[in-house]
C-alpha cells in the first residue's frame, strides 16, 4: 500500500547527494514501496534540504531489520563516545548534557 | 501497419491552466485511434509508468501521462520529486481532475485522434482513475488496485486521501477493476461494497480479483509481479479499451 504516513524531523548536519555535499535541515521517515530496494515495503529514510530543492536528498531504503539494526548501532555509537562530543550546541557541559534544538519533532 | 510510434515529453495545459509537464506516445502508422490518460503511481512519473505510456501506443491508443509532480518539483528525478510531494501530503484531488482534465484536451486535440478517452492509474493512481471517472466525461475507466475508494485510510494519512465512492453516482463510464486476493490496500471487501454499489447504482462495471496475486501484481521490476495476473490484466484492458475506445 502507498502509506502516505511520514515522520519529519529537523536535523542538523550534512549530507552527499548526487550533486555533492550540502546542508541538512530535514529528515523525513516512512514505511511504503521503495524505489530500488527489492522489498515490497521498505523503511525510508530522506535527509533533505527543501530550500535547495527536491534533489537535495540523501536517501536511504532499509529492511525493517536493517532499520531497527541501524537505530541500535547509532546507539551505541554515541553511548560509546564522550556525552556531547557530537552535540550540535557545540558546547559540552560538565555532566555531558549538551545544548541543541536539533532532532525535535516538527509537523509533517 | 508499420507499429511506427512517436514518443516525447510534451507541455500540456491543465485544467486550472497551469502548463505541466507530460509523456505522450502515438502511434504515426494509422489514424483514428482512441487516447488513454495514464496516471503515474505514487512513486512518481518514472520510467516503468512511461514504458506502460509506449505500450499503449505499441496497441494502437494514443496515451498521455501527466507529471502530477510538475509543479512542486520542476525538473526533478521522478524519484526525488516523489520524495517531495510525499512529504508535502500528496496531491490533491482537485489537481488531479484539472490535470486529467488537461490531458483528455490535449489528447482530443491530436490529429487522428477519434474523440474517445480512457482514464488508466495502479495503486495510488486506481484511486484516483475512479476520481477522475466521476468528475468528467470520459468513455472507459481501469482501476488497478486502487486503496481508499471505499474505506477511510488511517486517521494520521494527509487529508488528500479521502474515501470517493460517494462519487459513483456521477460515474460517467464503464470500469474496470482489477484486483489482488492477497491485497489488503484495498482488500477483496473493499472492492466487493465498490461492485455493491455500482450494482446498486447500475452502472457498467467489471471486477476481476486474481488469487495469489497482492498489491502492484503488474510491476515487473518489484517482487509483487505474478506474471500469469498480469498477462491476463492486460489482456483484460486491452479488450475493455477495445470495445469502448473505438470509434
Amino acid at each position: 500500500m502507498c502509506t502516505y504516513l511520514t515522520e519529519k524531523i529537523s536535523v542538523e548536519g550534512s549530507g552527499k547527494g548526487a550533486r555533492g555535499w550540502f546542508p541538512l535541515t530535514h529528515a523525513t521517515v516512512y514505511v511504503d514501496h521503495p524505489q530500488h530496494a527489492p522489498q515490497e515495503h521498505t523503511l525510508n529514510i530522506d535527509f533533505i534540504n527543501p530550500e535547495q530543492g527536491p534533489g537535495a536528498r540523501v536517501a536511504v531504503e532499509l529492511t525493517e531489520e536493517s532499520a531497527l539494526a541501524l537505530v541500535r548501532a547509532i546507539h551505541d555509537a554515541l553511548a560509546a563516545a564522550p556525552p556531547g562530543l557530537a552535540s550540535g550546541g557545540g558546547t559540552v557541559r560538565p555532566g555531558g548534557a549538551a545544548v541543541s534544538t536539533a532532532g525535535q519533532p516538527v509537523s509533517s | 501497419m508499420s507499429d511506427a510510434m512517436t514518443a516525447g515529453t510534451v507541455t500540456i495545459t491543465a485544467g486550472n491552466g497551469d502548463p505541466i509537464e507530460a509523456y505522450l506516445a502515438r502511434p504515426t502508422d494509422r489514424p483514428g485511434y482512441g487516447g488513454v490518460v495514464v496516471i503515474h503511481h505514487m512513486p512518481g512519473y518514472d520510467a516503468a509508468t512511461k514504458q506502460m505510456v509506449r505500450d499503449f501506443a505499441a496497441n494502437g491508443y494514443a496515451a498521455l501521462c501527466p507529471n502530477l509532480y510538475s509543479r512542486q518539483a520542476p525538473g526533478a528525478s521522478p524519484d526525488d520529486a516523489a520524495a517531495a510531494v510525499r512529504a508535502a501530503g500528496g496531491v490533491a484531488d482537485d489537481q488531479l481532475t484539472g490535470d486529467v482534465e488537461g490531458a483528455v484536451r490535449h489528447l482530443k486535440s491530436l490529429e487522428g485522434a477519434n474523440g474517445k478517452i480512457g482514464v488508466i492509474g495502479h495503486c495510488s493512481g486506481g484511486r484516483q482513475a475512479f476520481l477522475a471517472a466521476c468528475s468528467m466525461q470520459l468513455d472507459a475507466a481501469v482501476d488497478c488496485y486502487g486503496a481508499f475508494v471505499v474505506n477511510d485510510p488511517p486517521a494520521s494519512m494527509p487529508a488528500t486521501m479521502k474515501p470517493v465512492i460517494g462519487l459513483a453516482p456521477q460515474l460517467s463510464c464503464p470500469l474496470l477493476g482489477l484486483f489482488g486476493a492477497e491485497d489488503s490496500y484495498p482488500a477483496p471487501e473493499e472492492t466487493a461494497q465498490l461492485a455493491a454499489e455500482l450494482e446498486r447504482l447500475g452502472k457498467e462495471y467489471a471486477f476481476h480479483t486474481y488469487e495469489g496475486a497482492g498489491h502492484a501484481f503488474f510491476s515487473v521490476d518489484r517482487p509483487s509481479h505474478r506474471p500469469a495476473a498480469a498477462v491476463d490484466g492486460w489482456q483484460r484492458i486491452f479488450d475493455f479499451f477495445g470495445r469502448h475506445l473505438s470509434a
